[in-house]
């Protein structure tokens, strides 16, 4: 094994008691990066990559509405649906329903809510909002939470800090390509291979370098 | 039981979870989607509308009793409800974006289903749109013209009185029925003159398996109540009355010329006019005692009907293909100009006539039925 490799081959570097949030933030962020190691929220990627500026309201208004929603939906399992299960409630299967109610509710409220507090961020943020309701990444992330609630013992703090850094997560990745994006402009690109092909290459080529460090850090 | 209750806990979660949300988004929608009133100046103050802000401009205007032409149903994809925004608009949406020539929106055109009522705007809406309407009439009286074409006679119930330009069309709203979901809407050109204030006339053809032709035919019963909105379109005459006029038309193409003649006799406008209606066979003639007598009448207008069907022994008018019989009168088009209605086959052959007669293209309106 290179010496390079066998770094990756080491023992997973565990959290310090003192460095919870961080960990889980960095995690979630980078070497669990929710598109480019899971590939959830592929077609806002893909289709909303093409300007740097919408790029960015976008990964904003992910990176907001994937941290409030987890938030919420693990409020919904945690204090109604556990407590249901004693009852017979099948909370496994519930949770998936109430998460996606949760996201679209949220979402529709968060638009208003813009629309009517700034229209100048409304029109840079707001507009992306109702094409969030269906990018799954966001649902992805409450499912992951719970994975994370049950194996882990996730409290709201640590659920926060993972819901933060999974749409942080997003946001770099989306930014990423949506730069590259820019250069391939003036990029000499085979006929056959433009706009969706050799995006679709590209993020692969990054997802190979995001993989590589999945699981590098063990919450 | 256990079972019960379990089953119950579930919906109640579910169903709780829901209203909660549902209940949140009602006081939103309530409270922040909610501007106050908001001022609205159309054509510089020709029009002044104080509505209640929060709706999309598209039906803001429709409540007011203003409809601008859409065919998507507000969801922004169809281009047809274009105004003019000359104040209050906010900045262009980007979902208008795609719609929007560059020229457009240098000249302030927004999607008006795309944009909301805000804050006071000043609006730019062309004058024909204010006349345009939604009527509930009554089916007064059906009258077979020809085997497949009625005439309709509608009066007009609330409002009791329209104003049309002869040569506009309106459009009859087919209600849902048997295999049809949904109301359609189909345009019938009106065929009475704009004098006759308080009824309207239509020409309708049967289409086969037509959804809104087969309600008329029907279902439709003298008495019955039909639902109208209109007048719409561009197609009447010109404002040159130097030139000449060629009538051209087929079938039900016979409607806005049956109300452009009679609008021109009565009051009193003399244009030199020669109506050309194709037809196949004598059954499909209709109205033709009616202008022979008008041409009679008055010294400005010819009627020339002509058949294309063969074997017709008792005809003593013209044959042949209306397009034929148009190149057979016309000698030199440089002093006229063409109206035509009918089907576009028969529009499109007619237009090469026309221009190697010497008639440019824009003096040449027409009316396509699809």
């Amino acid at each position: 094994m290179t010496p390079a490799l066998s770094i990756l081959a080491q023992e997973p570097i565990s959290a310090a008691p003192s460095a919870g949030l961080m960990i889980i933030l960095i995690s979630a962020a980078l070497t669990d990066n929710i598109l480019l190691t899971r590939f959830l929220g592929m077609c806002p990627f893909l289709s909303v990559s093409k300007q740097l500026k919408s790029a960015f309201g976008m990964g904003l208004a992910v990176v907001f509405v994937v941290t409030c929603t987890t938030v919420l939906n693990f409020w919904v399992y945690r204090y109604l649906l556990v407590p249901l299960e004693p009852y017979g409630v099948p909370a496994e299967s519930l949770k998936l329903i109430l998460f996606i109610v949760v996201i679209a509710g949220f979402v529709q409220f968060m638009e208003m809510l813009i629309e009517r507090v700034s229209l100048g961020l409304y029109f840079s943020l707001g507009i992306f909002l109702p094409l969030i309701t269906v990018n799954c990444a966001i649902l992805g992330a409450s499912l992951f939470m719970v994975i994370n609630v049950t194996s882990k013992g996730f409290d709201t703090l640590d659920v926060l800090m993972f819901g933060f850094g999974t749409g942080l997560g997003w946001f770099i990745a989306i930014m990423l390509l949506s730069g590259i994006r820019q250069r391939l402009k003036k990029a000499n690109i085979p006929p056959a291979l433009e706009g969706p092909g050799i995006t679709l290459i590209i993020t692969g080529i990054m997802a190979m370098a995001f993989v590589v460090f999945q699981g590098m850090i063990k919450i | 039981m256990d079972a019960l209750v379990s089953i119950l806990l579930s919906a109640a979660a579910a169903t709780g979870v829901t209203v909660g949300l549902a209940a949140l988004l009602l006081v939103a929608e309530r409270v922040l989607i909610s501007y106050g009133q908001c001022a609205v100046d159309i054509n510089d103050g020709a029009k002044r509308l104080d509505v209640k802000g929060g709706q999309t401009l598209l039906s803001t205007l429709k409540s007011e009793g203003i409809f601008i032409p859409s065919a998507c149903g507000g969801r922004g994809t169809c281009a047809y409800c274009k105004v003019k925004v000359l104040d209050g608009g906010g900045p262009i949406v980007p979902t208008e974006l795609p719609l929007l020539s560059p020229e457009e929106v240098r000249d302030n055109v927004r999607i008006s289903c795309q944009i909301k009522v805000r804050n006071d705007m000043r609006l730019a809406i062309p004058e024909e749109l204010f006349s345009i309407r939604e009527f509930i009439g009554t089916l007064e009286r059906v009258r077979d013209l020809t085997h497949d074409i009625k005439e309709l006679t509608i009066r007009l119930v609330d409002p009791e009185i329209i104003e049309f330009r002869p040569g506009q069309y309106i459009q009859i709203e087919a209600p849902a029925y048997g295999d049809n979901p949904e109301p359609v809407y189909r345009a019938y050109s009106i065929s009475s003159s704009p004098s006759m204030r308080d009824r309207i006339e239509l020409v309708v053809r049967r289409v086969p398996n037509g959804i809104c032709t087969t309600w008329v035919f029907d279902r439709l019963r003298e008495g019955d109540p039909i639902r109208l909105n209109g007048p719409y379109g561009e197609f009447r005459l010109s404002d040159d009355a130097s030139k000449k006029m060629i009538w051209i038309a087929g079938g039900s193409g016979m409607a806005p010329f049956w109300s452009m003649i009679r609008h021109m006799q009565e009051q009193g406008i003399e244009r030199d006019c020669t109506y050309f209606f194709g037809a196949v066979t004598p059954r499909d003639l209709f109205y033709v005692e009616e202008l022979a007598r008008l041409s009679e009448e008055l010294p400005w207008f010819r009627f020339v009907p002509a058949l294309s069907g063969k074997d017709l022994p008792d005809w003593e008018g013209e044959k042949g293909l209306i397009t034929e019989v148009v190149d057979r009168h016309i000698q030199d088009g440089s002093d006229k100009e063409a109206y035509l209605c009918g089907s576009s086959g028969m529009i499109d052959a007619s237009i090469k006539v026309l221009r190697a007669k010497g008639i440019p293209e824009d003096r040449i309106y027409y009316d396509k039925f699809n």
